[in-house]
């Protein structure tokens, strides 16, 4: 729990405590831990002097703030439709296969979690994910099992 | 692609040194500025079309120092990712652009919305963006750009729901009016453009505004970026001289086998094969944003339907009840038609749902929900219902 208010205190210090710097913190804060707790809200709110009604609203209209437990990498498939009409499901399933957890599940290890997302712009190189920040692209069942196995290793 | 008998263009990706088109920029008139968009016939690249010049004008009208440029590049309409490949590749076109639309209104603050998906791109755009600061300073001229990111939300592309997100809100649309120019960011006087349309500004005052104003119809002047997919063997992005017809883009880009092509995205109108001929792509007949997706016989026109409209059902804000419920009702509807648990008259009352939609939905998103929905069920009504 230190970890985090030092974590937070960090973020507000970067970004500033203006109204319009909370979206930029609660970003920083997903990308050093990978989701918000109810207490890095709280936190947050008491830093920047908000509610934490209004952090917590604010953070949870957005689906890239994640608000529940996730891995150290968030795995998000395409599944709009042009990645859908290439074989999103086939990319889906060999994931759930090699990671051994469904869809909406995070590994035991808390290394990878995985998701569905809406259109994240790749529909000429359909199948595509989002692993974290970094997209794969033109997937096919082996080459999403290769990318896997890379970051398996980190 | 040597075969193509629509016009390529080469303005957007076309390597230019921004220095000597804005030292010439800079010793012009901000009317003058303004005037040549106006006489481009310049409208906006993100799909609705408002006439550039004419914003860039309303703007300028405002009164007091407290101005504002934001660039628009949170592309989340389905089947659209020009602009990504317009920030990977000439990033210092936008800013440029950016810093043209400042000259024209008198802003010295700039922001871009960048949507989260494209995260990736920062490192690169902020390096970019250094050197720019570092031009316009060198040219003496006082404006800065600042990156800002989304977090995954379809509605920010929304130009209203977008400044809530700068400021640091839920992504919800304000009511219209007032419009950006009168109050936009922070409340402020606001031209907020499309990634692409501020690149056409930035090559309009390169070549003048005749040369933009030669290509393309009268309704659509010049060219645009198009981003194609689906069943095509050729999926990518090709900027095309405005005008064609949807036939004359399937003989290009389709597989032989195309059945109907969705212009717009998620937001736009199926145009079905029979339809192709007269269907002009282009403000005079089917605006897009740049998304173009084929589609050939063996998809069902239903699984598209229903895929847009999951899309809808969760990106809906949830402000307003036409769209947020009206967006569930038109999914369940057709689910319950395809089961069997409605009959198919049942369509027509989700017609006049979606009809509803367009009218009383508070913003874009839920007004043009309408557009693929009834487009799809008229042409392709055995499809959604056997």
């Amino acid at each position: 729990m230190i970890i985090n208010e030092e974590l937070v205190k960090e973020a507000v210090k970067k970004h500033g405590s203006s109204r319009a710097a909370l979206i930029p913190v609660l970003q920083e804060l997903v990308a050093g831990k990978n989701y918000l707790s109810d207490l890095d809200m709280v936190e947050v709110a008491r830093e920047m002097n908000l509610s934490a009604a209004d952090v917590y609203g604010t953070a949870t209209f957005y689906s890239f703030l994640d608000t529940r437990p996730r891995g150290k990498y968030v795995i998000r498939v395409c599944k709009t439709i042009s990645c859908s009409m290439k074989g999103k499901n086939a990319i889906l399933a060999t994931i759930e296969e090699t990671l051994k957890i469904k869809l909406g599940e995070t590994t035991a290890d808390r290394k990878f979690s995985l998701l569905e997302t809406n259109c994240i712009g790749w529909c000429h190189k359909a199948p595509a994910i989002l692993i974290n920040d970094e997209p794969y692209t033109e997937l096919t069942p082996k080459k999403v099992t290769e990318v896997l196995r890379e970051y398996i290793k980190q | 692609m040597s075969k193509i008998p629509v016009q390529r263009v080469d303005l957007i990706f076309e390597k230019i040194t921004c220095k000597e088109i804005f030292e010439k920029v800079l010793q012009s008139k901000p009317e003058e500025i303004i005037q040549s968009v106006i006489d481009s016939g310049l409208k906006g690249r993100g799909g609705a079309g408002f006439p550039t010049g004419l914003k860039w004008q309303f703007a300028a009208r405002e009164k007091g120092a407290d101005k504002y440029i934001v660039c628009n590049a949170d592309e989340g309409e389905p089947g659209t990712f020009k602009d990504r490949e317009i920030l990977d590749e000439v990033p210092e076109k936008v800013f440029c652009g950016m810093a043209i639309a400042s000259l024209a209104i008198g802003a010295k603050i700039g922001y871009i919305y960048l949507r989260g998906e494209y995260k990736f791109l920062v490192p690169k755009l902020e390096n970019k963006l250094a050197e720019f600061q570092q031009l316009m300073q060198d040219l003496g001229h006082d404006f800065r750009i600042e990156l800002r990111l989304g977090s995954g939300a379809y509605i920010c592309g929304e130009e209203s729901a977008l400044f809530e997100s700068i400021e640091g809100r839920r992504g919800e649309p304000r009511n219209k009016p007032p419009y950006p120019t009168k109050s936009g960011l922070f409340h402020k006087p606001t031209c907020i453009n499309n990634v692409e349309t501020l690149v056409y500004t930035v090559m309009i005052q390169k070549y003048g505004a005749m040369h933009f104003r030669e290509l393309g119809t009268k309704d659509s002047r010049g060219s645009k970026v198009f981003s194609v997919s689906g069943d095509t063997p050729t999926a990518g992005i090709y900027e095309l001289e405005l005008g064609m017809s949807v036939r004359e883009f399937v003989d290009v880009f389709g597989d032989g086998d195309t059945k109907a092509v969705q212009v717009g995205g998620a937001a736009g109108f199926c145009v079905p094969r029979k339809r192709f001929d007269e269907t002009i792509i282009g403000f005079e007949g089917v605006p897009t944003g740049g998304s173009m997706k084929l589609f050939n016989s063996s998809r069902s026109m239903y699984n598209v339907l229903h895929n847009y409209l999951d899309f809808f059902a969760e990106e809906s804000c949830g402000q307003c009840t036409p769209c947020r419920v009206g967006c569930q009702q038109l999914l369940k509807g057709i689910e319950a038609v395809k089961k069997g648990e409605k009959s198919h008259k049942y369509l027509d009352e989700l017609v006049k749902l979606a009809a509803t939609m367009k009218i009383a939905a508070k913003c874009g998103l839920g007004q043009s929900v309408g557009n693929a929905f009834s487009s799809i069920v008229e042409n392709f009504k055995e499809e959604i219902i056997y």
